[in-house]
């Protein structure tokens, strides 16, 4: 690194070209056109396009800034004791076995992203198999957090483009045959970018056959609440993993269901075998942690603490949460109902089948570019719309939109 | 092939089997083991439980400064005192939110700002205020837009960005750290995997800085038995408030400092965790860095809000990066944020928005300099204060000016381990093994006391 006058020696350090979303997003921000579309954007929308803020949390930050009693020290490395365990609750069930016998730790992080990083830096640490399988496809940021922490990425048949649903066979094939001891990633509910979703039965097969190759589960719930609007129920699929008494990692977020985005609000939880273990674990979590960032950040907890503690707080935010949920079917509904009596052809039941905020809509990436072009719709090019992204005076121009490069014959 | 169902129902009462986690098994592979038990004439298949995945993870060692604050809670003693803490306290030693953060927040509340992801960049207003603060706003680097600056999560975030940064893109480069320095630095190079070294600063004998050594060391490095300094290292500075010693070099050493690390093409790299805090002034305290600045040189800072503007837990900071034309800045950027995508995706906004809404207020900024000159002069008044009782309390005539000389929250008192035991086991003053004091813990009513403790530790006890 000899540098000369005005040389640099940072001369040799390429461009990293923007997110293709992201750059997506600017050219939506960018087009004057008044009628246009952004189906690709990842966040809640209000029927009239507008970012939402939950009334409970606007309550609650209302309380913080004026409790004199509250203080900006630091957290520990592991995150608000409160928050952790309301969190656990949250997602495993207030009367959990695990929680009980003390087999949990959890450790605040920075939202669905910071969870799913340490977890990956704590099992390339401590756990014997670096490899982690996850769904073909998955949400497009999976990939790195696993990748940065050294650890191989392969795939999982998920998604059936013929069905437009899950091709459960072809999972359960690839789970089979993947060693015993690896890590698979599998999202709790609302899958992202598909919308597609185990049943119950066949999350228990999932189950049955992981704990049998003794696979090891890693989950990521980012939309506890926004596929049936009820808590509980959306947290089955990972209920029925901790019930068996069985081991694995839960990345959770506060995001979408608490409209908390840019608070990077999330929990990492480990459910383990004992609490023996429970306790060295958290103790080597926070060895990862420390020299990443020291401690979480407190405001996004501090609101999460403050609604699940509270009995009338967090019975108003399940209501928001439903009525997002109710909102996000109520577009599909709107959207299937509004190309069905257009006579568009092709079957399209897989938008009102589909979950949670996002559905493979089933367009190839001709027909997008063709939507983007005429109809100003932005959507990303393997075919994903976010049902948030739309209200009820859009639904005419979007299924137009589709009607168009439909019978085009993009 | 059954499932690992802990059937306990099944199990006669008779029967106790220790399940939790001694049933050790050859290997974490093998996933199988049944035990057969007969009670009652009937035969009961329990599945015995796997062992777990984690069986082997051991106990961590414990944070050796949180083990202070832990020790000093425990102590029932009325006299005691936590000289181990991080954080600023008043005078009455509670816990302090500045009132201007107070407003800004209220601020926030009234608009009704909504909590969009940021940027994976960070808030933009945040980033342009901070290397505003830090280089000063007419500074042609940032005027010609030659620093890439991301929001980091406070100074240890940007730190790790910074040392991701490096291993990526300079590998096998070292990283030349203070002897001492920040007990979390070598931490963030080790799982940055950056290699280290270590070049001297602490003098024991002065209770100053090793000049001498320092420079010798940031020009040849001794690594066991090997001369090692590579040109091209990246040399780890503490920009103001020296992180555990409270010693700092003067102007005229940083001059010297910025020559040898020019004459060895070495990258100086800041830890600015103290701006404004040190000597009450935003500018003072960035002197040595726009030195640098000045000389037209490359170079990384790491900044913090957790101290001057008491934002400790919202975890605001960001790391900057100076390079010799905007090109390379745009470039650089996008390497950074590149980094930080699958850390967290993009950071949090809540500290971010509080430190914009402050800085570009010329009403809160000025609020702001005013309460961080309070803070600042707190702490150099109780460092004046204990000074003068060591002298009055000290009847040797030892010379305790290195107290004076030295800045910021922390002071290196000189004592060594066995004197640092006493100070806690007799005096009930809780402090870190190498001599570190935080003086936001101190306030002048207990100076004396204190003064006490350091006269009895340092001439009674070897």
């Amino acid at each position: 690194m000899k540098p000369h006058d005005g040389d640099s020696v940072f001369a040799h350090i390429p461009h990293v070209p923007e997110v293709p979303l992201y750059a997506m997003l600017v050219a939506f921000s960018k087009d004057p056109t008044p009628l246009k579309l952004n189906l690709g954007i990842g966040v809640y929308r209000t029927e009239d396009g507008k970012p939402f803020l939950l009334n409970v949390v606007r309550r609650v930050e209302r309380l913080l800034v004026n409790d004199m009693s509250t203080f900006k020290e630091h957290l520990p490395t592991t995150g608000m004791a409160e928050f952790n365990r309301l969190s656990a609750k949250l997602i495993l069930g207030a009367d959990s076995p695990a929680i009980k016998e003390n087999r949990v730790t959890t450790v605040q992080c920075l939202s669905g992203s910071g969870s799913l990083r340490i977890g990956a830096e704590f099992l390339a640490k401590h756990y014997h198999h670096h490899t982690v399988y996850m769904s073909q496809p998955t949400y497009a940021n999976h990939p790195n957090f696993f990748n940065a922490a050294g650890l191989a990425i392969k795939t999982y048949r998920y998604y059936d483009p013929g069905t437009c649903g899950l091709d459960f066979q072809g999972m359960l094939e690839d789970l089979s045959s993947a060693p015993s001891g690896a890590i698979v990633l599998l999202q709790a509910c609302a899958h992202n970018p598909t919308g597609v979703d185990p049943t119950l039965p066949q999350w228990q097969q999932i189950r049955q056959l992981m704990r049998s190759k003794g696979l090891f589960p890693f989950f990521d719930s980012a939309y506890q609440g926004f596929v049936s609007g009820n808590l509980d129920e959306d947290a089955q699929s990972i209920r029925l993993f901790v019930a068996d008494g069985g081991e694995c990692i839960i990345a959770q977020s506060y995001s979408k269901i608490m409209g908390l985005y840019g608070e990077r609000v999330g929990a990492l939880s480990i459910v383990c075998k004992t609490a023996e273990v429970a306790s060295c674990v958290e103790s080597q979590l926070k060895l990862v942690i420390r020299p990443m960032y020291n401690n979480p950040p407190i405001h996004g907890a501090s609101i999460v603490a403050a609604i699940l503690k509270d009995r009338d707080m967090c019975n108003e935010w399940s209501i928001e949460v439903k009525a997002m949920s109710d909102r996000l079917i109520s577009m599909r509904r709107q959207l299937f109902d509004a190309l069905r009596d257009k006579g568009t052809p092709g079957d399209w039941s897989h938008i009102i089948r589909h979950v949670g905020m996002f559905t493979f809509s089933g367009l190839n990436p001709k027909q997008v570019a063709f939507m983007n072009q005429e109809y100003h719709i932005y959507m990303s090019s393997d075919g994903r719309i976010n049902m948030a992204g739309l209200g009820p005076q859009t639904v005419p121009h979007l299924a137009d939109a589709i009607h168009a490069a439909v019978t085009i014959g993009v | 092939m059954a499932s690992t169902m802990l059937s306990l129902a099944s199990v006669s009462p008779s029967f106790s089997l220790s399940i939790q986690g001694k049933i050790k098994l050859g290997s974490l592979e093998r996933n199988n083991l049944f035990i057969k038990t007969e009670s009652f004439g009937r035969m009961s298949m329990v599945a015995a439980v796997n062992p777990s995945r984690f069986e082997g993870v051991t106990m961590a060692p414990p944070d050796p400064i949180l083990g202070v604050s832990e020790a000093f809670k425990a102590s029932t003693n009325e006299m005691k005192l936590n000289l181990g803490v991080g954080a600023y306290r008043t005078e009455e030693l509670q816990p302090y939110v500045l009132n201007v953060v107070k407003k800004a927040e209220n601020l926030m509340l009234e608009r009704g700002e909504n909590k969009e992801y940021l940027p994976i960049e960070g808030l933009a207003a945040f980033n342009k205020a901070t290397a505003e603060l830090l280089f000063g706003a007419d500074n042609p680097v940032i005027k010609e837009q030659k620093v890439a600056t991301v929001q980091g999560l406070s100074g240890t975030g940007s730190l790790r960005l910074a040392a991701a940064f490096i291993e990526l893109y300079f590998p096998g480069a070292k990283a030349l750290i203070s002897s001492p320095t920040w007990g979390n630095h070598k931490n963030i190079f080790n799982d940055a995997r950056v290699p280290w070294s270590e070049y001297r600063y602490y003098d024991p004998k002065t209770v100053g800085l090793d000049f001498e050594g320092m420079i010798s060391d940031i020009k040849t490095c001794f690594v066991f038995h090997e001369l090692y300094s590579p040109e091209g290292s990246f040399v780890l500075l503490h920009g103001c408030a020296h992180n555990p010693t409270g010693i700092d070099p003067t102007p005229q050493q940083w001059e010297k400092i910025a020559d040898v690390i020019q004459e060895k093409n070495h990258i100086p790299f800041f830890d600015v965790a103290y701006q404004g805090f040190a000597s009450g002034s935003l500018d003072a305290d960035a002197a040595a860095v726009r030195l640098f600045v000045a000389r037209g040189m490359e170079l990384l800072v790491a900044q913090s809000y957790s101290k001057n503007l008491g934002l400790y837990a919202e975890r605001i900071g960001a790391i900057n990066v100076v390079l010799t034309s905007s090109d390379t800045a745009a470039r650089v950027k996008s390497q950074l944020k590149r980094l930080a995508r699958p850390m967290y995706s993009n950071p949090p906004i809540h500290g971010a928005k509080i430190v914009a809404n402050i800085v570009g207020d010329p009403t809160l900024f000025s609020e702001w300099k005013a309460e961080m000159e309070m803070m600042a002069g707190r702490i150099k008044n109780v460092r004046q204060k204990l000074y003068d009782s060591l002298c009055a309390e000290d009847k040797s005539r030892k010379d305790w000016s290195f107290i004076l000389k030295q800045i910021g929250m922390f002071s290196f008192t000189g004592l060594n381990k066995t004197q640092t035991e006493n100070m806690t086991n007799k005096w009930h003053v809780f402090m870190t093994k190498d001599g570190r004091i935080s003086l936001a813990g101190l306030n002048l009513a207990k100076c004396e006391y204190l003064s006490n403790a350091i006269i009895d530790s340092y001439h009674n006890v070897c």
